[in-house]
C-alpha cells in the first residue's frame, strides 16, 4: 500500500498540473477572445467584468430571495421523493413478489425523460414553487425508491437465518441486520435522488416560473447582460458544487 | 430416564421444495429417522445435494419438514430454539458491519443474555478459539480459518448445549481445516455439547465423529451410521492410524455409489437457494 503510493503520487501531481493549465488557458483563451480577438461582448462578456460581477452578486446579496426559492423548491422536493421513495421502496423489498412486479416497472418509468411531466405539473400547479417541487420530487423518487428495494430487498439471506436461529425479533432484525446492511445502498439512492433533484428543480425555473435562480438567469440572458448572467451561472455552479459535497460528506459519515 | 432421552430426535422426516409440476420442486429428504446421543458428536456426510443442510435446518426449527416431526430434550421443534442450539455456518454468516466482539454480543443480544453479563462471557469465547487478540477487528479482515473460529466463539457464547455446524470449515484450505479440526476436538472433549456436524471430507468425518451418518442419494435418507470408537481428544496421530484409514476406506465405499448415483441424476447444474444469497453482486445493483 506503502509502495503503490508512492509510486502513484508524482502521477497524480503532475495529473492535477495538467488540469491547472488547462483551466488557465481555457481562461486565457476567453480573455483574449473578448479583448484581442473582437468576439462580441453581448455573446461572451470580458471575464474580468464577470469577476466584478460576481463579486456584486455575492457582496450585495442579491442573489438570496432567488436562493431561497430554489432551496426551498429542492427542501420540498427532496422531503417528499425520500418520505415516499424509502417508504414504498421498504414496503415493496418486503415480499419477492412484489420486487418481482415493481422493480423492472419503476427501473423502466425512470428511463423515461420525466422533464416532459412539466407541462402538465404548470397546467395543475401553476407557475410557482409548487410545480417545481413536483418534478423534483417525481425525478428524485425514482432513485431512491430503486435503491430503497436494491438495499432492502438482497440481504444476504445467509445474515437473517443466523439471526433468526440466535433468536432475534423483528425489531432486531431490522435494526441489527437490515438496515446497517441496506444503509450504504440507500444512503447512494439518496444522494443521487438529491442531486437530480437539485438540476431538476433549476431547470424546470429556467423553462416555466416566476422566480428563483435558474429564472433569474434567463431574466439576464433575455436583457442581454450576459457578464452578469455568466457571474450567476458561476454563482450557482458553486452553490450546487457545495451542497452536492455536503451531501457526499454525510453519506460517507453514516457508513460502516 | 433423562440420560435415556436423545438430544435430538427425528422421526420419519420428509421433506420437499415447491410442489410436483413446478420447476423448483425437490423432494429433499425421505422419511428419515435419527437420534442424536447426548455428549455425542454426529457427523452428517453424503453427496452433494442430498439434503444434509435441510435436516440441519429442520433439526434446529428454521423450517417444518413437510412430514414427520423433531423434537430437542424432548420438546417438539415448531421454531428457532435459541436457548437450546445454536448454529455454524459455512460461511460469512458473521454480520460485516461488526467487529469480531461485536458479533458475538450480538449474538447474546439476540438470545436474551443479561447485558451485564455478556462481556465476561464473549471474552471467554474468544479465548476458547484463541481469537481474543482480533476481538476489535472487522470479519473481512481476518482470515477465512479465524472467521469460522469467531463464529464459533460467536456459537459457543449462547452456551447452548447443542451445536448443529454445516460444513463450517468447508471453504478452508485442507491444513487450516486439520488445525481447526484439532482445536475442536480438545474444545469438546473440555464440554459435554452434543454435536451434529455436516461435511464432505472422509477424513473430517472419521477424525472428528462418534459416530457418521451416511446419506444416500437425494432423496436423502440415512443409508448407515458407523460408530468411530476413539476418545477425545483426539491427536494428530489417529489420521495415521490403521483404524483411521479402515473406516475412512468404509466409508468411502459407502459413499462410492451414492456420489456415483448423484452425479448421474444431475443432467442440470445443481441451483443452490438460501445458502448463496445474491446480496454481495446485489449491493452493486443500484
Ligand atoms: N430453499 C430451497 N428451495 C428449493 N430447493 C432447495 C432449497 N434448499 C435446498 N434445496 C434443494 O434441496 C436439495 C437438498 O439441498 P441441501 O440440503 O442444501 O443439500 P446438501 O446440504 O446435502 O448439499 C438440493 O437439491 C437443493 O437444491
Ligand atoms: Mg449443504
Amino acid at each position: 500500500m506503502n509502495g503503490d503510493g508512492r509510486k502513484n503520487a508524482p502521477h497524480r501531481l503532475s495529473s492535477r498540473l495538467v488540469q491547472v493549465a488547462f483551466l488557465a488557458i481555457v481562461l486565457l483563451a476567453w480573455f483574449l477572445a473578448t479583448t484581442r480577438w473582437g468576439v462580441s461582448r453581448i455573446l461572451l462578456p470580458n471575464p474580468v467584468n464577470v469577476w466584478h460581477q460576481l463579486i456584486d452578486i455575492v457582496a450585495s446579496g442579491a442573489f438570496i430571495p432567488d436562493l431561497r426559492i430554489t432551496l426551498g423548491e429542492l427542501a420540498g422536493a427532496f422531503a417528499i421523493s425520500m418520505s415516499l421513495g424509502v417508504t414504498i421502496g421498504y414496503l415493496i423489498s418486503r415480499s419477492r413478489y412484489l420486487i418481482r412486479v415493481f422493480e423492472p416497472l419503476l427501473a423502466a418509468i425512470y428511463a423515461i425523460p420525466i422533464i416532459l411531466f412539466l407541462p402538465l405539473y404548470v397546467l395543475l400547479l401553476g407557475l410557482g414553487p409548487a410545480s417545481k417541487i413536483a418534478l423534483g420530487a417525481t425525478i428524485s423518487f425514482f432513485p431512491i425508491v430503486l435503491s430503497t428495494i436494491a438495499g432492502f430487498g438482497y440481504v444476504d439471506r445467509r445474515l437473517v437465518t443466523a439471526a433468526r436461529s440466535m433468536g432475534a425479533n423483528n425489531i432486531q432484525m431490522f435494526r441489527y441486520v437490515l438496515l446497517p446492511a441496506a444503509l450504504p445502498v440507500v444512503l447512494a439512492g439518496l444522494r443521487l435522488g438529491f442531486t437530480v433533484a437539485l438540476l431538476s428543480v433549476i431547470a424546470s425555473e429556467t423553462i416555466a416560473s416566476f422566480a428563483g435562480l435558474g429564472h433569474h438567469i434567463v431574466d439576464l440572458a433575455e436583457n442581454m447582460d450576459t457578464a452578469r448572467m455568466f457571474a450567476y451561472i458561476v454563482f450557482v455552479i458553486a452553490i450546487v458544487a457545495f451542497l452536492n459535497a455536503v451531501v457526499s460528506t454525510i453519506e460517507g459519515r453514516a457508513r460502516w | 430416564m433423562a440420560s435415556a432421552q436423545p438430544a435430538i430426535r427425528v422421526n420419519g422426516v420428509s421433506h420437499q421444495f415447491g410442489e410436483p409440476g413446478e420447476a423448483r420442486y425437490v423432494q429433499a429428504l425421505l422419511d428419515t429417522s435419527l437420534d442424536v446421543t447426548r455428549g455425542e458428536l454426529l457427523c452428517l456426510i453424503g453427496p452433494s445435494g442430498c439434503g444434509k443442510s435441510t435436516l440441519l435446518g429442520i433439526m434446529g426449527g428454521l423450517f417444518a419438514p413437510t412430514t414427520g416431526a423433531v423434537a430437542v430434550a424432548g420438546k417438539p421443534v415448531r421454531g428457532p430454539m435459541p436457548r437450546d442450539l445454536a448454529f455454524v455456518f459455512q460461511e460469512s454468516a458473521l454480520f460485516p458491519w461488526n467487529t469480531v466482539r461485536e458479533n458475538v454480543m450480538l449474538g447474546m443480544t439476540f438470545q436474551g443474555v443479561a447485558k451485564a453479563e455478556r462481556g465476561a462471557r464473549a471474552r471467554r469465547a474468544l479465548e476458547a478459539v484463541g481469537l481474543i487478540d482480533f476481538a476489535e477487528h472487522y470479519p473481512g479482515q481476518l482470515s477465512g480459518g479465524m472467521r469460522q473460529r469467531a463464529a464459533l466463539a460467536r456459537a459457543l457464547s449462547l452456551e447452548t448445549d447443542i451445536l448443529l455446524m454445516d460444513e463450517p470449515f468447508g471453504a478452508l484450505d485442507e491444513q487450516t481445516r486439520m488445525v481447526l479440526g484439532e482445536d475442536l476436538s480438545v474444545l469438546l472433549s473440555r464440554s459435554n455439547k452434543t454435536i451434529v456436524f455436516v461435511t464432505h471430507s472422509l477424513g473430517e468425518a472419521v477424525f472428528l465423529a462418534d459416530r457418521v451418518a451416511v446419506f444416500s442419494a437425494r432423496p436423502g435418507t440415512i443409508k448407515q451410521i458407523i460408530v468411530v470408537d476413539e476418545p477425545h481428544p483426539r491427536k494428530p496421530s489417529f489420521m495415521t492410524a490403521p483404524k483411521f484409514h479402515a473406516l475412512r476406506d468404509q466409508l468411502y465405499g459407502l459413499l462410492h455409489d451414492e456420489i456415483r448415483k448423484a452425479m448421474s441424476e444431475t443432467t442440470q447444474p445443481r441451483r443452490r437457494y438460501g445458502q448463496t444469497g445474491p446480496a454481495e453482486t446485489d449491493g452493486e445493483r443500484v
